[in-house]
């Protein structure tokens, strides 16, 4: 029997970055505002304290703050010939889960994209022609610009207390910040983090061939600092527990160090916890999703909560889940590659090169989610692509974030993997090796795409999200080509040894970690036949109902998604405060 | 953690011997079970975690790529629990013993067999028997002394990690490019 509660005027599905910043935006307009988080409450005080949360094993083996694979998780193909097997224990990405979501085990990269990323196919016709770009790619324009998410850009920086250095100020280049990124209004608001002793070699090494080294922007505040919001962050502590776990002393932005102190204590808000959000109910006659159906996976109880606004900020798994489950959109097709809900999904390519520096002592364990250097020279549309053979390309960065050794043991190529011969070669390089990574674009294929398996079901009975995926020739070129650069650089720093890098070659593996950026399934876009949502992140198909996140991406960049996923969010919030609460429907005439 | 709380005189025969010939003592640390691995490993393949925690265990099971990872039904306990008494008749079989007995360098030679896949174990592959073992080995070696293993932090040791309490606010400046030493402490020491 399902309990049918009040309405309210929002209901906001995940309480991760999206939700949080949409449920503050929105009680701050005077709204009711319900927040259902599939997992528990979490706050930093009570919940991430040192020493306990300094733990390997819990937290970044176990995955104590992750996503729980035994109830819910992803199946996977590589085409759509194949049958599609369950990941059954979470690898390749780590989605979080309980009040904060991912924004509690991030690592803190806050990258904006670029200028052209958001006008991808029109920047790329215009400089080198329709005919260059391939049928097959499926690369689309946002439909909103850099220059109008700026502010918003502007807005989550200063939430975060981001340490970095302007590169581009009002159209001034700076040198030591990133000179290829878009024009900004302001500096960051912390100066940056103390570069580690790898960020520094790469840097100057980077320099040395004539790249554009600056330190990577990173939500790690480098000096206490109070937010907009009221809300303090301390300066980091460089503890090497960053990505997989909640920071210990408040230094690492997420919603419950940025945001929850002041949502939680706003009458205008309501958390449930433990609501794991079943379905959302919807009215096709009028165009409205009327109530979400939730679960209290405790009791096993369900409830239909009503509202006049619902905003979908569950991940891009479970916002593709639950506009399929719905029956909201039409489900893409690869075979026809007409429909829209779960196509272009898209991931992040990723390689990396190992070095072996005798003489270094890195000490690894001292490091903070981000303080290290990157270039962009070989990023986005920075260069020129003329016969190359692909487009995108890739950020290049070296910034160790652990020393934690169960995950962080380097040692040469052929050592074996146990034994003597492996206990003497761990000993030696432990201080003494790191990893140049190569973050690159991803976009979209024909054959990419999300929706329901047919076979496997999650804990509350709905069909698993079925992820058809691999990487293609684009991607493969994209990254050898920036690999190619990270050996350069290698190289330039005169290592004892390194490696040569795994370019993207084989196909995408579910075990390995190699990010947790998925892409797409729930694109934006300025027409309904080819995007799920309009340039406010608005449904075509239903006008109270917003989705919000990474999903909504029509393609991924060369960079960590979060800081363009959060400036969305202020977009549209700003978008539905100030238009759609004044006169409810469509945004955008379809 | 003394009891034995789930395994058999057996396994923990089993266990002792792979993983003192997977981190073998010498100058750089005392051996795995020395350092409390078998204790770690069966407090884990006790914990919910053995018991399949975290784990999407809905059929349909098929034979699967590389790509799709650990596609079996076992829970990591039954894993270990198969693939212990396989191993043992594929030593018994190749070598007339069972692993425990067998000498070092015949130990050696059956974990890389296993590693490689070339042993063939009925029920379960070799191979994936091996890997868990290989992780939960390493993983007891290195995690913090809280949870049975890398007793007085040797592994820490023997790498130069210095565990808790990880508050390098000054020392990422004083100590850059400079070799930290410092004693690494436990989880436990702070509690
Ligand atoms: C280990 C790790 C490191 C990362 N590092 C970086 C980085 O350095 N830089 C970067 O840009 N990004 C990074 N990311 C990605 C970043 O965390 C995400 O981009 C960001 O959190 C996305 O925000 P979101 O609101 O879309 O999703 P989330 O923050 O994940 O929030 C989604 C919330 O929805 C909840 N939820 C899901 N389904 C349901 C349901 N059915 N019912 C109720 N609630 C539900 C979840 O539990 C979760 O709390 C990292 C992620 C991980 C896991």
């Amino acid at each position: 029997m399902t309990v049918k509660l009040k309405e309210v005027d929002v209901v906001v599905v995940g309480m991760g970055w999206t939700g949080s910043i949409l449920a503050r935006e929105l009680t701050k307009a005077g709204l009711h505002v319900v927040g259902l988080e599939r997992g528990p409450r979490r706050t930093s005080e009570e919940d991430f304290a040192p020493p306990s949360i300094r733990d390997e094993l819990k937290y970044a083996i176990r995955l104590a703050l992750i996503q729980d694979a035994q109830r819910e998780t992803v199946t996977m193909r590589h085409s759509p010939s194949e049958t599609a097997l369950p990941i059954r224990r979470l690898g390749a990405f780590l989605p979080g889960s309980g009040l904060g979501g991912s924004g509690v085990v991030w690592n803190g990269i806050t990258s904006r994209f670029l200028p052209s990323d958001f006008e991808l196919r029109g920047h790329l016709t215009q400089r080198y022609g329709r005919a260059a770009i391939p049928s097959d790619l499926a690369v689309a324009d946002f439909g909103v610009t850099y220059a109008e998410l700026e502010p918003f850009y502007d807005r989550f920086e200063k939430l975060c207390g981001v340490s970095g250095k302007a590169g581009n100020l009002r159209g001034r280049q700076i040198a030591g910040g990133n000179i290829f990124e878009g024009e900004r209004s302001d500096d960051y608001p912390n100066k940056p983090l103390v570069t580690s002793k790898p960020g520094t070699l790469f840097a100057r090494a980077a320099a040395e061939l004539g790249y554009h080294p600056f330190p990577v922007p990173s939500a790690n505040a480098s000096a206490a600092y109070t937010n907009p919001e009221g809300a303090t962050l301390n300066a980091c502590e460089y503890c090497g527990h960053c990505d997989r776990f909640g920071c210990a002393v408040n230094a690492k932005a997420s919603p419950n160090s940025t945001l929850h102190p002041v949502l939680l204590q706003d009458p205008n808000f309501e958390l449930r916890d433990h609501a794991a959000v079943k379905q959302l109910v919807y009215d096709r006659a009028v165009r409205k999703v009327r109530s979400v159906r939730y679960v209290d996976v405790r009791t096993g109880a369900e409830y239909e909560q009503p509202a006049g606004l619902v905003l979908l900020c569950a991940y891009v798994f479970n916002n593709a889940l639950l506009m399929l489950h719905s029956g909201i959109g039409a489900p893409y097709d690869p075979a026809t590659a007409k429909g829209v809900v779960g196509k272009n999904y898209c991931y992040q390519t990723t390689s990396r090169v190992q070095v072996f520096m005798e003489d270094e002592e890195i000490n690894p364990f001292m490091a903070s989610g981000v303080n290290g250097m990157a270039i962009d020279d070989v990023n986005g549309d920075n260069f020129d692509h003329s016969g190359l053979g692909f487009f995108g390309g890739a950020m290049i960065f070296c910034s160790p974030a652990s020393g934690r050794p169960i995950m962080i043991r380097p040692v040469p190529p052929g050592t074996p993997r146990w034994g003597a011969a492996w206990k003497q070669a761990t000993a030696k390089w432990y201080n003494h090796s790191f990893f140049i990574n190569v973050s690159g674009a991803s976009y979209a294929h024909r054959h990419s795409h999300l929706d329901l398996d047919p076979n496997y079901r999650d804990a509350l009975g709905r069909p698993l999200i079925r992820m058809t995926y691999d990487f293609q020739e684009n991607d493969r070129t994209l990254v050898a080509h920036a690999a190619g650069v990270a050996v350069k650089i290698a190289q330039a720093m005169n290592p004892t040894m390194m490696t040569a890098p795994p370019a993207q070659r084989g196909s995408f593996h579910t075990v390995p970690y190699q990010s947790t950026h998925n892409t797409g399934g729930t694109i934006m876009g300025s027409d309904p036949g080819s995007s799920v949502v309009n340039r406010y992140l608005q449904s075509w198909d239903a006008d109270n109902l917003f989705v919000m996140g990474a999903s909504t991406f029509p393609q991924n960049a060369g960079y960590a998604p979060t800081a363009t996923v959060a400036a969305l969010a202020y977009w549209s919030a700003h978008a539905i405060t100030t238009q759609y609460l004044k006169n409810q429907g469509p945004l955008v005439d379809a | 953690m003394t009891s034995s709380p789930s395994l058999t005189a057996a396994e923990l025969a089993f266990l002792t011997a792979a993983v003192d010939t997977l981190i073998p003592a010498d100058d750089l640390s005392p051996s795995g079970s020395d350092c409390g691995v078998v204790d770690f490993i069966e407090w884990q393949l006790a914990s919910p975690w053995g018991e399949g925690a975290g784990l999407y265990r809905d059929g349909p099971f098929f034979q699967a790529k590389p790509e799709h990872g650990y596609q079996l039904r076992f829970t990591p306990r039954e894993l270990f629990r198969a693939g212990i008494a396989a191993a043992n008749v594929w030593t018994r079989s190749a070598h007339g013993k069972d692993f425990n007995q067998l000498a070092d360098i015949d130990r050696i030679a059956a974990l890389k067999a296993f590693e490689e896949g070339s042993a063939e174990f009925s029920g379960v592959p070799s191979k994936e028997v091996f890997e868990a073992l290989l992780n939960l080995t390493m993983e007891g070696f290195f995690a913090d002394p809280i949870y049975g293993g890398n007793r007085d932090c040797s592994a820490w040791k023997m790498i130069g990690y210095p565990g808790l309490p990880a508050r390098y606010r000054e020392a990422v400046s004083t100590s850059f490019g400079k070799r930290y030493d410092q004693p690494p402490r436990s989880i436990a020491d702070f509690s």
